[in-house]
């Protein structure tokens, strides 16, 4: 089992407290930046899980989606600035349309509430 | 579409034969697509459950961050963090899942030994925060492990799924066709040969 690093990328205030569990952080003031800094990482492959806050990953959250054909790193969202905003599960729902091709979680939440 | 075969007995076996192994490999594939499918649906909640409770637990972890940074200065706060970082080990490997490989994680925590800052300066605030931000990180990872082999699974779904049809729709009905043109032809060519011989031997008679 090789070991990896866990990076997290985001607004430097809501990422600090991840420093104390001793992640490495990559503060980024815009999407922009942030962007930059995923694509860095990515490519990087010292990194085995890159957290990303919502706010920062949004404008390029299509993309993300389509970063999946190795197995390594995982590119996971956490809650930005604007707390929770469904982009995580947004995702999900589009890429299990696209391999199954009907929205069965669609389905599963509308039943429940 | 246009059929271009050599209407010959030869041909005709060939061509059984490979339409033998295409509908025995569109089985095998379809198969394996169902039953990728049925794991997919069990990852696919035990990621929404997991998701949904993270996202709850991170917020509750924010707030308290939020909270602290609140009651504490910028400098102490910042002084902390530097002073007692933790250090956290992710070791990965990968496993082939039906053929996919998908990454497993595995999380290596050390906490800063009792949260290395004093007590004085800091509040519990940012002990709290902390702690339950510590906790949740164990479903964090478990979560990217997931989430990760969703993203791979749907992948090979999908091109699966491609394949199937392709056979489905495209090769096996080809084959097909291309078997009774054959057979026709042969047939068509049989009876001529009866009529003419039929036909000469009515000259013969005469």
């Amino acid at each position: 089992m090789a070991t990896f690093k866990m990076a997290v990328i985001g607004e430097e205030d809501l990422i600090r407290g991840y420093g104390l569990l001793g992640l490495e952080l990559f503060p980024a003031k815009d999407s922009e930046e942030g962007r930059r800094i995923l694509q860095q990482l990515k490519d990087d492959k010292e990194f085995g899980i890159i957290f990303i806050t919502e706010s920062i990953a949004q404008s390029f959250a299509a993309d993300v989606a389509e970063w999946g054909s190795r197995p390594l790193p995982s590119i996971v969202y956490i809650p930005g600035t604007a707390g929770n905003e469904g982009f995580a599960l947004e995702r999900i729902r589009r890429i299990v349309e696209r391999a199954v091709g009907a929205d069965i979680l669609m389905g599963k939440e509308v039943g429940k509430a | 579409m246009e059929i271009r075969v050599n209407p010959t007995r030869m041909e005709l076996t060939r061509l059984k034969k490979r339409l033998a192994v295409a509908v025995r490999g569109h089985k095998l594939l379809k198969d394996k697509l169902d039953e990728l499918m049925k794991n997919f649906f069990d990852l696919v909640e035990e990621n929404r459950r997991l998701r949904e409770r993270v996202e709850a637990e991170l917020a509750l972890a924010n707030g308290g961050f939020a909270m602290a940074r609140a009651i504490m200065s910028r400098e102490v706060l910042e002084a902390a963090i530097i002073t007692s970082r933790g250090r956290a080990v992710l070791e990965a490997k990968t496993q082939s899942r039906m053929n996919v490989e998908v990454p497993v994680f595995k999380l290596a925590m050390e906490q800063a030994n009792g949260y290395g800052f004093g007590l004085t300066e800091t509040s519990g605030e940012l002990d709290e925060a902390v702690r339950s931000l510590a906790e949740t990180f164990a479903s964090l990872v478990q979560l990217a492990q997931v989430e990760k082999t969703v993203e791979l699974m749907a992948a090979e779904i999908e091109r699966t799924r491609r394949r199937v049809n392709a056979l489905e729709h495209v090769l096996i009905p080809q084959l097909r066709e291309k078997a009774k043109f054959i057979t026709m032809k042969l047939d068509e060519n049989e009876r001529g040969n009866l009529t003419r011989l039929m036909k000469v031997k009515e000259m013969v008679r005469q």
